[in-house]
């Protein structure tokens, strides 16, 4: 027994209240799989093919941006390019999880990151900052989001027709509408502000000028170095909740 | 270098696109773990990862069409007003949907 060195302790009730804290969340990701399967399928991908793509990458926008590549032969290099620059948003998130992920064994936290998309990371990630310690969303909450996509483009596949412009309902909002309420929910001062303030300049001019979909990581990177130069008064009062 | 969409083609790059992503998943992760986590590391941590939303959501804004940027505007100043995400996010989709239907 390790527990001393792996001290998170992982609460069932607290996985399945996030669970179902992401359920309104997880329906809008059925939308957003259905309207990728339905584009898969008209790019010529097999069912099977897509619902294993969905399964296994589980990274929606590299996976419309794949298929947006797609045709008889399929450069190899460019995909991986394309896929590695969308997804490396998840490095950071990843890495931004680390002091919570340090507490349990290495099989759980590379278990758990594995179901790491934006919607759970962003619920951790902001109670984080409020020091509370939830990686329960990213169980609970990565389960239900990771069936949704899957059931999403299971739909999207043989019932398409049903989802033919889900940005008329103003569908492709969702998730930007949701990482923005996590952001503004997030704790706001002048030192947050000012990173916010260099990190939206930096993805703009990245957005602009840099290769496409460096954006993300330019905005970040750009923000946390006001957070490494700056430091708050009280560096951090999650200690207590680890406690 | 190509791959042809075969059967086992299609295999082999759905396999090479989940590596990738895997790395992307594991990566950052991995990479901490040599990482000891000072006050100051905590701190740019903890500041990226709040930045993270916003260098995601300010190109969508300025990328978007009149209804993104309606989402948007909607979900902020409901946020700010109610500080509840679920009222904010649903005021803000119904935004783009409405200024779509008109515009």
């Amino acid at each position: 027994m390790k527990k001393s060195s792996y001290p998170y302790q992982f609460q069932p009730a607290k996985v399945r209240s996030e669970l179902l804290r992401m359920l309104p969340i997880s329906l809008f990701v059925v939308a957003f799989g259905a309207a990728f399967g339905l584009a898969a399928v008209q790019k010529g991908l097999a069912p099977f093919d897509t619902l294993l793509m969905s399964t296994l990458m589980f990274a929606g926008a590299s996976q419309f941006a794949a298929i947006e590549m797609w045709g008889a032969e399929v450069p190899v290099i460019p995909v991986m390019v394309v896929v590695f620059a969308i997804n490396s948003r998840h490095l950071l998130m990843g890495a931004s999880l680390y002091p919570m992920l340090k507490d349990v064994s290495p099989a759980k936290r590379y278990g758990l990151i594995l179901l790491l998309t934006d919607a759970n990371w962003a619920v951790a990630a902001q109670d984080y900052q409020s020091g509370r310690h939830n990686l329960e969303v990213i169980l609970g909450g990565g389960l239900v989001l990771w069936l949704a996509w899957i059931i999403g483009t299971w739909l999207g596949v043989y019932f398409g027709g049903l989802f033919q412009n889900p940005k008329s309902l103003g569908m492709d909002m969702v998730l930007g509408c949701f990482l923005l309420s996590m952001a503004l929910g997030g704790k706001k001062n002048l030192r947050v502000l000012v990173a916010w303030g260099l990190a939206a300049a930096a993805s703009l001019a990245a957005w602009k000028w840099l290769p496409a979909n460096t954006h993300v990581v330019a905005g970040a990177l750009a923000g946390g170095v006001v957070g490494f130069f700056w430091l708050e008064k009280q560096p951090t009062d999650a200690q207590e909740e680890a406690a | 270098m190509t791959i042809e969409t075969t059967t086992a083609g299609v295999l082999a790059l759905i396999v090479i696109m989940t590596l990738v992503t895997l790395v992307t998943r594991l990566g950052g992760v991995f990479a901490m773990s040599f990482v000891r986590i000072s006050p100051r590391v905590e701190s740019f941590i903890n500041t990226m990862a709040s930045s993270v939303l916003i260098a995601i959501v300010v190109p969508m804004a300025f990328a978007g069409d009149a209804g993104a940027l309606a989402a948007l505007s909607v979900t902020t100043v409901v946020m700010l007003a109610l500080k509840k995400p679920l009222p904010a996010i649903s005021a803000g989709i119904l935004a783009a949907a409405l200024v779509r239907y008109l515009v």
